[in-house]
C-alpha cells in the first residue's frame, strides 16, 4: 500500500517520461508531433489499398474491418515487447537513482496507450469518411474496453520488464511471440472464422475479447459482450497481481544484474 | 531518544557474484550448469553507524572498499544481505547528474524530467524553476536544447536541479567537482546553507578537503569494514599515511617483480652467450665465466645494456619498454656528454639504506650515484636536479655551488647526497642527476634518472614545504 502512493507521489516523473517520449521520438524530423498522426494515416492508406484492390478479402470495408482493431493490438504488443526492455534501457537511472521501479513500465504503457488514443483520432476520421459514420450511444463502451487492455498490458509489461534484466533473450523472444500472438487474435479475420478444433485457445487469449469489443463499438457499431469482456478483465487482473509481485521481488537486485 | 538519529545502519554485510566467465548464454547453462565459476566478493562485512539529525558525515576509503556501496545502500538502489538500514525523512541522492536528460529539449523541459525523477511534483517543481535556473547561472539559455549547451553549462544545470531538491536527507557520491571554480565555490556554499538548514549529509569523496570542511566526522572504511571513525582532522592523517604505507609497498613489490624478470632475462641471455662460447666447458666453469662476463660488462661497458638497466630500474615500466625496443634513440634523449665517467646506477635510499621510489614529505632521503670512469676527469662536478611530474624544477644543486673542495675522478665510486628532510609536497617528482668538469662541459647529464613519488598527510599547497611554527 505505501508503494501505490509511492508511485502515486511520483506520478510527475511518468507524466515527464511519457511527455519525453512522445515529443523527443519525433523530435529533429522535419514534421516532428505530426507523426503521431501520420503514422496510422499512412498506414490505413496502404491497407486501403492493399485490401480493395489486390486482396479481396470478402469483409465489407474490410480495411476499416482490419484498422480498429490493429490499433488497440498495436497498443498491446507495444507494451508486450517495448515494455520488456525499459527497464534495460534506462538502466544507467536504475543504477544510480532511487526511485520505484514500477514508474517504468508504468510509463511505458502510459504512453502506448496515449499513442492509440491520439491514432483512434484517425481511426473516427477514417471512420465518418467512409460514411460509416460513429454512434455516440455505444462509443463510451470503449472506455471500459481500454481500461481492461490497460490493466492487462501493464500487468505483462510488469513480468516482462522485470524477467528480462535476468535473462536479456527474452526481449528476442518476445518479438516472435507478440507475432505469433497476433495470429491466434482476430485481428485480421473475425472469431467465427475460427476452426472449432483450436477455438479454446481462442477463448482463454484475452485479447480475444477485448479486439471482438473494439470492433464491435467501432466497426459494427454495437454494444460488446460484457461477459466476455469480464472474462479479460479477470485475466487482467490476475496478470497485475503476478506482475505486481513478480516485479516487487526481483526489483531488489535490479541496479547488480544491470 | 532514538528519534534523534536520522540514519541508523545496523550489521549490514553485502556480497556480490562476480562471475569470472561473462555468460548468460544459453550454451553456458547446458554445458557447465554448476559449474560456473564466480567469486563471492564480501563488499560490505558487517557494518553499522548512526548519524544524527542535521549531522553531516564523509565516506572515504580507496577505491572498491564499499564506501559507494554503502551509499546505494542507504538509497535503496540496492538492497544488504542481511541487517538493516532506517532512514528517518526524505532522502535525496545525488549520484547522477542530469538524468534522463533529452538532449533535443530545452532546458527548462529538462529541469522538469531531471526534476521529476528526484521525486518532485509539478507543483514542487514550478516553485523551486526561478532557483534552479538562478542557481544555474543559464537564464537566456534555458530555453534552447541542452544539446546546444556545452559540457559546462550542462553539468552545472544538472547541478542546479540536484541541489535545490531538499531534503531531509542529501546523500553525496563524488560530483562536487562541477564546472569552473567560481560555480564549484557556489554548490559548496550551498551545501553549507543546505547543511545549516538541518538536512543530514552524508558525502562519498576522494576529496579530503571538502568533507574536512563540511563533515563533523569522517567514516573511514577499509575492505568492507569501518576501520576508523572520528573528527575528519583526526582520521585523515592517519588514511593518509596509510595510504602512503600502501603506495610505498606497491612500488617495492613492482620493483622486485621488474628486478625478477630482468634478472631471467639476463640470465637467459647469457646462458645462450655461453652455450656459443664456452661449448665444451663444464658447468662449474661456465657459472664462472657468467660471472666473469657480468663483472666486464658493469666495469667497462658504456653502452646500451646498462642504460638500458638503468632506465628500467628507475623509470617506469612503459618507458623501460620503449627503451628496449629503441634503446639508443631514447637514450640519447635522455642523457648527454663526452662520456669521460659515466653514471651506472641511480638510487634514492631510506634511513635504512632500502631503495624507495615513494617518500613522505619530510623524509630523510639518500641519492646514491654510482659512476664508472673512462678517462680521468680533473676537477668533477656531481649536481642533481628535482623537478615536478609538470616540469617545474622544484631545487637543484651541485657540488661547486655548494663549495665542496675540488676533486678529480680516477676510478668509478660511489658519491652520496644526503637530503636531511625533502620537503616537497606531495606529487610526483623525476631526479637528474649530473657530471660535469669545472668549466661546466657536461660529461654525461643524466636526464630523469630517477622518478619518485611524495606523500603527505596535511594539504598544504605550493611546491616545497616550509618550515613554519604558529604563535596564535
Amino acid at each position: 500500500m505505501t508503494k501505490i502512493s509511492e508511485i502515486y507521489h511520483y506520478r510527475t516523473m511518468i507524466a515527464s517520461l511519457i511527455k519525453r517520449d512522445l515529443r523527443g521520438r519525433y523530435k529533429g524530423s522535419v514534421l516532428g508531433f505530426a507523426w503521431t498522426f501520420l503514422n496510422p494515416l499512412l498506414q490505413l492508406l496502404v491497407y486501403t489499398m492493399v485490401f480493395s484492390t489486390i486482396m479481396r478479402a470478402g469483409i465489407e470495408d474490410y480495411y476499416l474491418f482490419l484498422f480498429v482493431a490493429l490499433i488497440p493490438w498495436i497498443f498491446f504488443s507495444a507494451s508486450l515487447t517495448g515494455g520488456s526492455s525499459c527497464i534495460w534501457a534506462q538502466k544507467e537511472m536504475v543504477k544510480k537513482i532511487y526511485f520505484p521501479r514500477e514508474v517504468l513500465p508504468i510509463a511505458h504503457v502510459t504512453c502506448q496507450l496515449v499513442n492509440m488514443l491520439l491514432s483512434f483520432i484517425i481511426v473516427f476520421a477514417a471512420l465518418l469518411v467512409s460514411g460509416k459514420g460513429v454512434k455516440l450511444s455505444i462509443l463510451w463502451y470503449l472506455i471500459p474496453v481500454i481500461l481492461v487492455e490497460y490493466v492487462l498490458a501493464i500487468g505483462i509489461a510488469f513480468i516482462t520488464s522485470s524477467l528480462t534484466v535476468y535473462f536479456r533473450d527474452l526481449e528476442h523472444i518476445l518479438g516472435i511471440v507478440a507475432m505469433a500472438w497476433q495470429f491466434l487474435t482476430p485481428v485480421m479475420y473475425s472469431v467465427d472464422m475460427v476452426p472449432e478444433s483450436v477455438m479454446p485457445i481462442f477463448l482463454v487469449n484475452p485479447m480475444t475479447p477485448i479486439i471482438t469489443a473494439y470492433r464491435d463499438v467501432l466497426y459494427y457499431q454495437q454494444a460488446p459482450q460484457l461477459t466476455t469482456l469480464g472474462h479479460a478483465l479477470l485475466l487482467g487482473i490476475v496478470f497485475l497481481l503476478f506482475g505486481w509481485f513478480l516485479f516487487g521481488r526481483l526489483e531488489r537486485h535490479f541496479a547488480e544484474e544491470l | 531518544m532514538e528519534e534523534t538519529y536520522a540514519i541508523e545502519v545496523e550489521h549490514i554485510s553485502k556480497h556480490f557474484k562476480i562471475f569470472l566467465d561473462k555468460g548468460h548464454e544459453i550454451k553456458d547453462y547446458v554445458t557447465s550448469s554448476r559449474r560456473r565459476k564466480y567469486e563471492n566478493r564480501e563488499v560490505l562485512k558487517d557494518i553499522s553507524f548512526k548519524v544524527k539529525k542535521g549531522e553531516a558525515i564523509g565516506l572515504i576509503g580507496h577505491n572498491g572498499c564499499g564506501k559507494s556501496t554503502t551509499l546505494k545502500l542507504l538509497t535503496k538502489i540496492m538492497y544488504p544481505d542481511s541487517g538493516t538500514i532506517t532512514m528517518r525523512g526524505r532522502v535525496s541522492s545525488l549520484i547522477e547528474l542530469g538524468a534522463g536528460f533529452h538532449p533535443d529539449m530545452s532546458g527548462r523541459e529538462n529541469i522538469y524530467i531531471n526534476a521529476s525523477i528526484f521525486g518532485l511534483t509539478k507543483k514542487e517543481i514550478d516553485r523551486r524553476l526561478d532557483d534552479i535556473i538562478a542557481f544555474s547561472e543559464l537564464e537566456e539559455f534555458i530555453d534552447n536544447p541542452v544539446r546546444t549547451y556545452s559540457s559546462g553549462m550542462y553539468m552545472r544545470l544538472a547541478f542546479a536541479v540536484a541541489i535545490n531538491v531538499d531534503a531531509d536527507i542529501l546523500l553525496i557520491d563524488e560530483i562536487l567537482a562541477v564546472g569552473d571554480v567560481n560555480f564549484q565555490s557556489k554548490c559548496f556554499n550551498r551545501l553549507r546553507e543546505i547543511k545549516a538548514e538541518g538536512t543530514t549529509i552524508v558525502i562519498v569523496s576522494h576529496s579530503l578537503g571538502q568533507i574536512e570542511q563540511i563533515c563533523e566526522r569522517s567514516i573511514w572504511i577499509h575492505e568492507g569494514v569501518i576501520k576508523a571513525e572520528g573528527r575528519p582532522r583526526d582520521i585523515h592523517p592517519e588514511y593518509l599515511d596509510f595510504m602512503g604505507g600502501r603506495r610505498q609497498e606497491h612500488a617495492l613489490k613492482e620493483k622486485e617483480r621488474r628486478e625478477a624478470k630482468k634478472a631471467a632475462e639476463e640470465k637467459a641471455e647469457i646462458a645462450d652467450n655461453n652455450i656459443f662460447n664456452a661449448n665444451s666447458s663444464s658447468l662449474e666453469e661456465q657459472n664462472h665465466v657468467m660471472a666473469g662476463n657480468q663483472d666486464d660488462e658493469k666495469e667497462n661497458d658504456v653502452a646500451e645494456a646498462n642504460v638500458n638497466e638503468l632506465a628500467e630500474n628507475s623509470i617506469s615500466d612503459k618507458d623501460a619498454a620503449d627503451n628496449s625496443d629503441e634503446p639508443e634513440k631514447k637514450a640519447n634523449l635522455k642523457r648527454w656528454g663526452n662520456g669521460h665517467a659515466r653514471i651506472q646506477r641511480v638510487r634514492m635510499l631510506d634511513t635504512a639504506g632500502n631503495e624507495q621510489s615513494v617518500f613522505k614529505t619530510g623524509a630523510n632521503v639518500s641519492i646514491q650515484i654510482e659512476y664508472s670512469v673512462n678517462q680521468k676527469v680533473e676537477d668533477a662536478v656531481f649536481g642533481i636536479g628535482i623537478f615536478r611530474s609538470d616540469g617545474l624544477q622544484c631545487y637543484g644543486t651541485n657540488t661547486r655551488i655548494d663549495k665542496i673542495d675540488r676533486f678529480n675522478l680516477d676510478k668509478g665510486g660511489i658519491t652520496t647526497v644526503r637530503l636531511d628532510k625533502l620537503n616537497l609536497i606531495s606529487g610526483e617528482y623525476t631526479l637528474d642527476v649530473a657530471i660535469e668538469c669545472d668549466q661546466g662541459v657536461p660529461i654525461d647529464y643524466y636526464r630523469e634518472a630517477y622518478r619518485f613519488e611524495v606523500f603527505s598527510n596535511i594539504g598544504d599547497v605550493g611546491v616545497a614545504r616550509v618550515d613554519h611554527e604558529w604563535t596564535l
